[in-house]
């Protein structure tokens, strides 16, 4: 079961808000696409983005995928865990799997994003 | 045809199974405006005796089975006798990639025990599965540091190897990297003085050679502790890596801040032949926090799903196939071979053998250098401790070594000299004999001695190969 | 020892290194050496790496000992033997491809297509402006972008057709004043000849433009048509596939680069040159070269085995290699198709591409196809290349195959089908027959173990 509490993007990366602040992972359909993931490249506390950018990438043992951040914001934190244990994305990619905190700088951004029932669609959709 | 085993009868049968009825039919793809309806102008076919006569008689033209006391980046050392033996098995020379990990577990781990090796001798924590050569290698590492810096300033020794500086430019030109050189003392190394002046907080590294190119050995750990104390990376590059068994390893020092960072070169010396400037083999070796941006190869240690441990090659998302225009580098092959060779070396000569490998240089080399200060007119040049080779200045000529006065001529009538542990009492007694004679001109040019070479060699090569279509322009 | 050297610029010992008898040695790497599949086993049938059956004169040779211990760097009086070896070569593979000037110098091909790339950029500067982009198909090997980009380009891909081959109306809404050149493989890596190839270089030479040609598939063609001829500017060729230089489980290689006249300035020095005697030099002083592209002139033990090739089949048996690498594909194809989903209808060249679309019903896929090969005895295919078809399976037979070795690979093949679809376990915990299994690559990549530590 997807979450409800959670936005997503296209690029399968999800967001959840509570107050100013966002937490980003991706999902568990991205976890399995991409199979074993063996590292996680995730940019430093203090880095800004603008919504769309990419800020950091992930990877399996053969392929390489750049993460997209869903809403503008400041990273305030980082999941640490993720450097010794990457497998914690494949394992729980909605709680111990996250991977960025940030501090939005515009709460009015989200209005792109998909809910979970719409994401569920939209994966559907891309299987056929 | 010796190399094609299908027989005529076979070739019938398998055009039948395609449904086609000749050879030619398989190529309709190809549109008759680009087909070549001539044969290629290529000698005639050459039978075994007939190819083992024209390759014998070329080698033949080359000389220096002698000592030439000639080093400048490439050594000969003894080569022991079961490294030969042992890359002759097709099962390691005939093999690819070890992209099959479950067939290839013998070229793995002799690639892990390399990058053992290497590591433990430059003092680093890691090592690649070798690069194409020293001078590659070093191009790779300014790469590598201008990923991890994001810096694109570089500070060169000019005693790196004449030849590696000038493919680091290459390399650099279109990528925004900027090279300044730092002169050499009068002791024949880096100026520190200059070096000190010249490093700011924009430079990504620092890089030097030890041994350098004239034979002297750097303090690469002071070069080290400098550039760290402004910013910069640094890196080493080794060409003689017979040196590494003897002299402080550059990635080795009781304080971080004095360990290089990035330790690159080149591993011919450890038992893979001059072979006229190839294959060799690099290695680069580094810190582990720099492992992902390392270009190259690597195999790791692993399981298989049993349990077993297995070797495997690993973190291939670097690289080209996987990362593309994106990669740490667009290299693809590494040298395995060569590099199976330097682990044969090693494993064969043991620590103790090693170590005394470099004493014999470094001995005979100090003999030679003395015998000529003492014995000739020619002047040694540069004081600084030295391994196994040194810089002449000459009055008259020399035959011996490399003369300088395309890379540093500035030096003016200067040769670099090399004096390893394949060289005999007798011989180096020899060269010194001669060079005391040599200091006046000599009587015969060089390019008549060529001529002479070239007009006997011509009637051999006629009789050998009458079909050598390339005769012609002789 | 201490008078001449000063104790703090020595190490004190090397750890974790044993003292080991030459039986101990020996035996290790014999041993290690057993676990291996290698060419002179049976079949490799690598698409797009050209395993042939390595000559063992050419090893003799490479071995004289004149070769062996000549130094670059020697007065060229003492060397013309390897200079006259290294123009031999030159000349040679200047006639296969149809091009007028070659360098030996490049170490492998990823090093061959850097140092065209580097020269068609040398090009365009001496003609006012290097240009922006290379155009590469979607097709080609990793390395080409990897290669354009450090060479400071910007890489477009361009689309392929139906056929398989580049898109022609794609292409020529993409060529514009800002293309530096084209790279293209040809037959491309799905076996298939652009047969468009003549348009294509026209429609790039009319805006100014170059065609690179990567010529890791030349051995489909020699003697029967020139990349020169179909209008390629700058090819490299790899020695290691074409010309049977021994892969060495994975290099030395060697990449040398042919190019037409107008680039021959910049080729990298130094070039072999000969005196109006006849005498063979290094020429340094070419001012318009774009440097060097590695120490000293390329991996010469290779150029030597090359050589020796070239001159063991002469013209004719290049071109019966040629035909016969494309009849030995094209036997597999016609075997296999009916089993196996072919991924392009066109024409098979020296190598045929299925997918594993029909396995992939029941959960096998290609690596597990792979995988399975070996319990049979054969190496796998090239797997999952190109990108462009999903589950590729990538076969090159070369012309060093018997049909008997053939047929042995096409009932492996057959039985692999079959048990796929009745036993699809035994095909993805395959292979059951080797030393270690198949390998948790994953737990490799997330804690790397690089390296031996000493206890």
């Amino acid at each position: 079961m997807t979450p409800d509490d959670l936005l997503f993007t296209k690029e399968h990366e999800w967001l959840r808000i509570v107050g100013e602040a966002g937490t980003i992972g991706i999902s568990d359909h991205a976890q399995k696409e991409l199979g074993d993931i063996v590292y996680v490249e995730l940019p430093k506390p203090g880095m800004k983005f603008n919504s769309g950018e990419p800020f950091g990438s992930v990877e399996s043992v053969k392929a390489v995928s750049e993460l997209f951040i869903p809403v503008s914001g400041e990273v305030i934190e980082i999941n640490e865990d993720l450097g010794a244990a990457p497998e914690k994305i494949n394992e729980d990619p909605y709680g111990a799997g996250w991977m960025i905190r940030i501090r939005l700088s515009n709460t009015d951004e989200t209005g792109d994003l998909m809910s979970a029932e719409e994401y569920d669609e939209y994966i559907q959709e891309a299987a056929e | 045809m010796r190399y094609i085993p299908n027989s005529e009868t076979d070739r019938k049968q398998m055009l039948a199974e395609i449904g086609a009825d000749s050879i030619e039919r398989l190529f309709s793809d190809i549109p008759e405006n680009v087909r070549l309806r001539r044969l290629l102008n290529l000698p005639k076919a050459l039978t075994e005796p007939e190819l083992l006569d024209y390759f014998h008689a070329r080698a033949a033209e080359v000389s220096g089975r002698g000592t030439p006391f000639i080093g400048a980046g490439i050594y000969r050392h003894h080569i022991p006798i079961i490294i030969d033996a042992l890359i002759s098995r097709s099962e390691f020379y005939t093999a690819y990639t070890p992209y099959q990990a479950e067939i290839a577990q013998g070229t793995l781990q002799a690639i892990f025990e390399f990058q053992t090796y290497i590591a433990q001798l430059t003092g680093m924590d890691v090592a690649n599965a070798s690069l194409y050569d020293g001078s590659t290698g070093l191009a790779e590492a300014v790469l590598m540091a201008q990923r991890i810096s994001k810096k694109h300033k570089f500070l060169i020794a000019r005693t790196v190897h004449p030849e590696y500086r000038a493919v680091v430019d290459t390399y650099a030109k279109n990528l925004g990297i900027h090279v300044e050189l730092i002169e050499y003392a009068p002791d024949g190394r880096v100026d520190m003085d200059r070096l000190e002046r010249q490093i700011g907080q924009d430079v990504a590294a620092v890089v030097v050679q030890s041994p350098n190119f004239f034979g002297t050995i750097e303090h690469t750990h002071d070069i080290s502790e400098l550039a760290h104390s402004r910013g910069a990376l640094s890196i080493v590059n080794v060409c003689e890596a017979i040196a590494l068994g003897i002299l402080k390893p550059p990635g080795e020092d009781a304080s971080e801040h004095r360990r290089a960072d990035i330790v690159v070169g080149e591993a011919q010396s450890f038992g893979v032949p001059p072979s006229f400037g190839g294959p060799h083999v690099g290695f680069l070796a580094t810190r582990e926090r720099y492992i992902r941006q390392m270009p190259g190869r690597l195999v790791g240690l692993g399981r298989d799903y049993s349990g077993r441990p297995a070797f495997v090659l690993t973190l291939s998302t670097r690289e080209q196939h996987i990362r593309r225009e994106k990669a740490t580098s667009n290299i693809c092959t590494n040298q395995s071979l060569c590099a199976l060779m330097a682990t044969i070396y090693l494993a064969t000569v043991g620590p103790k053998g090693l170590r005394e490998i470099c004493e014999h240089n470094i001995l005979k080399a100090d003999y030679a250098a003395n015998e000529i200060r003492n014995r000739t007119r020619h002047r040694l040049i540069f004081s600084a401790p030295r391994f196994n080779e040194f810089v002449l200045k000459v009055q008259g000529q020399c035959s011996f070594g490399l003369s300088l006065s395309r890379f540093y001529p500035e030096l003016g009538n200067a040769f670099l000299l090399c004096v390893t542990e394949t060289a005999r009492r007798h011989e180096i007694d020899a060269m010194v004999q001669r060079l005391a004679i040599t200091s006046a001109p000599r009587l015969t040019c060089r390019s008549t001695s060529v001529l002479c070479l070239k007009k006997a060699r011509l009637v051999a090569a006629r009789s050998i190969c009458r079909h050598w279509t390339f005769q012609r322009n002789l | 020892m201490s008078e001449i050297l000063d104790a703090n610029l020595l190490r004190e010992d090397l750890p974790g290194m044993s003292e080991l008898s030459e039986v101990d040695v020996v035996r290790h790497f014999t041993r290690l050496s057993t676990w291996n599949y290698h060419i002179d086993l049976g079949l490799y049938p690598l698409g797009s790496c050209t395993m042939k059956y390595n000559p063992k004169i050419n090893e003799r040779i490479a071995r004289l000992q004149g070769f062996t211990l000549a130094h670059p760097y020697l007065p060229a009086a003492d060397i013309q033997g390897a200079l006259e070896i290294q123009k031999a070569l030159e000349t040679c593979l200047a006639e296969i491809s149809g091009m007028d000037a070659v360098t030996l110098q490049p170490a492998a091909g990823a090093h061959g297509e850097l140092t065209g790339i580097l020269m068609i950029r040398a090009y365009h500067e001496s003609r006012g402006h290097p240009r922006k982009k290379i155009l590469i198909p979607d097709s080609a090997h990793g390395t080409n972008p990897a290669s354009a980009a450090i060479s400071g380009y910007v890489i477009e891909t361009v689309p392929s057709n139906i056929r398989g081959t580049v898109d022609l109306g794609r292409l020529a809404a993409s060529v514009n004043e800002d293309v530096a050149a084209i790279m293209i493989t040809n037959p491309n890596t799905l076996g298939i000849f652009e047969s468009d190839i003549a348009k294509i270089s026209e429609l790039l030479h009319s805006r100014g433009a170059l065609v690179y040609m990567d010529g890791a598939n030349l051995n489909a063609m020699m003697g029967i048509t020139r990349p020169g001829d179909f209008g390629v500017d700058v090819l490299h060729i790899n020695l290691h596939k074409t010309f049977t230089t021994p892969h060495g489980g994975g290099g030395p290689g060697a990449g040398p680069v042919a190019v037409k006249k107008m680039l021959e300035p910049f080729l990298p020095y130094p070039v072999v040159a000969k005196t109006a005697e006849g005498a063979y030099f290094f020429e340094y002083e070419r001012p318009q070269s774009i440097g060097k592209i590695k120490a000293y002139n390329g991996h010469f033990g290779m150029h030597l085995r090359a050589l020796c090739y070239i001159l063991a089949n002469g013209a004719e048996g290049l071109k019966e290699a040629s035909e016969i690498a494309v009849l030995n594909a094209n036997y597999i194809r016609a075997k296999l198709k009916d089993t196996y989903a072919l991924a392009y209808e066109s024409p098979s060249l020296h190598e045929v591409v299925f997918s594993d679309r029909l396995q992939a019903r029941k959960d096998v896929h290609v690596w597990d196809i792979g995988k399975r090969l070996i319990d049979y005895g054969f190496h796998p295919p090239t797997v999952s290349f190109p990108l462009i078809v999903p589950g590729a399976i990538m076969i090159e037979p070369t012309e060093t195959e018997s049909k008997q070795e053939l047929d042995g690979f096409i009932e492996a093949m057959l039985a692999i089908a079959r048990e796929a679809d009745e036993t699809p376990e035994t095909v993805k915990t395959a292979p059951h027959t080797t030393r270690v299994g198949r390998i948790d690559e994953a737990a490799a990549a997330r804690r790397p173990v690089l390296r031996w530590k000493p206890e």
